[in-house]
C-alpha cells in the first residue's frame, strides 16, 4: 500500500512493477485500472437524477 | 445546363426543385441524407427513459475530453515546441493536452466495457460499435504518436522500446517511430483527421440507430418506445 501512495506521489524514481507470470505491470497503470473498475462500478448502481423527476 | 430559377420557387425540401434535376447526385444524396438521418432524429429533444443512468454518460465525456484535446493540440500548434517546453502559460496548455487524452481513454474504456456487456451491436448497430473499436484503436495510434513527439527522454525511450516491435512486424521501413519528423506529421494531422472522421461517422450512426436499450426492457417496451420520439428501431430488436 505503502509502495502505491508513494509511486502517485514521488515520481522522481524507476517505476514499480507487478509481475503475474509473463505480464509485468507498472503500479501506476494498475491504480488507473483499478479506478476505472471502480468508477464503472458505481456508475451501475448510483441512481441518475432526471429533471422535473418524471420518466423522460 | 443552366436553369433559370425563380428564387420563390427555391425550396429546402428534400425533393428536387425541378423534376428533371431528380436524377442529380446533388438531389439522390440529399434525398438519401435526409432519409437516414431527419432533422429531428440528429437532434432529438428528448431521449429514451432508460438513457437516465450514469453508465450512459460516458461517451459525451469521452466526446468532450477529445474536444479539450483538440483545442489544445490546437493551441500548442500555434505557439511551438519552445513555448510548450519553456513558459509556464504552455508547460499549461501541455498538460492539459496530456490529461485531456488520460481522461479520453478513461472515459473511453468504461463507455466500452457498458457498451460490451449492454452487447450494444444488438439492433442493427454493428457498424456503431465497430466504428467505436476502430476509433479506439486509431487512438491508440495518435496517443502513441503524441508521447514520442514528447522531445524528452520518456519520448526517446519509448520510441527506441517501440522500434523494435514495429520492426518485428514488417512496419518498420514506412513506419519509422526514431523518425521525429514523421511521428509529429502523423501525431497532428493523419491520425486526428482519422480519428474525427470515425468519431463523427460514430456519433452518426448512434443518432440513426438510437441508443442501445438494456437487455431487459423490450419485454415492457410500451413505455420504452412511446418516449422514443419515433426511432423504431431504436432498440427492440436484438
Amino acid at each position: 500500500m505503502q509502495g502505491i501512495l508513494g509511486s502517485l506521489v514521488d515520481l522522481n524514481h524507476p517505476g514499480h512493477y507487478i509481475h503475474w507470470g509473463f505480464i509485468q505491470l507498472s503500479v501506476a497503470n494498475l491504480v488507473v485500472i483499478a479506478l476505472m473498475v471502480l468508477v464503472f462500478m458505481v456508475a451501475l448502481v448510483v441512481p441518475f437524477r432526471r429533471h422535473g423527476g418524471g420518466e423522460r | 445546363m443552366t436553369v433559370d430559377l425563380n428564387p420563390d420557387e427555391a425550396t429546402a425540401g428534400a425533393a428536387a426543385d425541378l423534376p428533371e434535376d431528380a436524377d442529380q447526385w446533388t438531389a439522390r444524396l440529399r434525398n438519401a441524407a435526409l432519409e437516414a438521418l431527419p432533422p429531428q432524429r440528429l437532434m432529438p429533444d428528448r431521449q429514451p427513459a432508460y438513457v437516465a443512468s450514469w453508465i450512459y454518460v460516458f461517451g459525451v465525456l469521452t466526446l468532450a475530453a477529445l474536444a479539450v484535446v483538440i483545442l489544445t493540440g490546437m493551441v500548442l500548434a500555434i505557439f511551438g515546441p519552445a513555448w510548450w517546453h519553456d513558459s509556464s502559460a504552455g508547460l499549461f496548455v501541455n498538460s492539459l493536452h496530456l490529461w485531456s487524452v488520460e481522461v479520453f481513454f478513461f472515459a473511453m474504456v468504461v463507455h466500452l466495457w457498458g457498451k460490451f456487456f449492454m452487447a450494444a451491436w444488438r439492433g442493427r448497430r454493428r457498424a456503431t460499435w465497430i466504428t467505436g473499436v476502430v476509433s479506439f484503436v486509431v487512438s491508440v495510434g495518435a496517443a502513441f504518436t503524441g508521447y514520442l513527439s514528447q522531445q524528452n527522454f520518456d519520448s526517446q525511450w519509448i520510441s527506441t522500446q517501440a522500434k523494435d516491435g514495429i520492426n518485428a512486424t514488417g512496419a518498420g521501413a514506412i513506419f519509422n517511430v526514431t523518425n521525429f519528423g514523421q511521428m509529429l506529421m502523423w501525431h497532428i494531422m493523419l491520425l486526428p483527421l482519422v480519428v474525427a472522421i470515425l468519431v463523427g461517422l460514430h456519433i452518426l450512426l448512434v443518432r440513426r440507430r438510437g441508443v442501445v436499450p438494456p437487455f431487459a426492457e423490450p419485454a415492457e417496451a410500451g413505455g420504452t418506445e412511446a418516449v422514443n420520439g419515433g426511432l423504431a428501431e431504436s432498440g427492440e430488436v436484438r
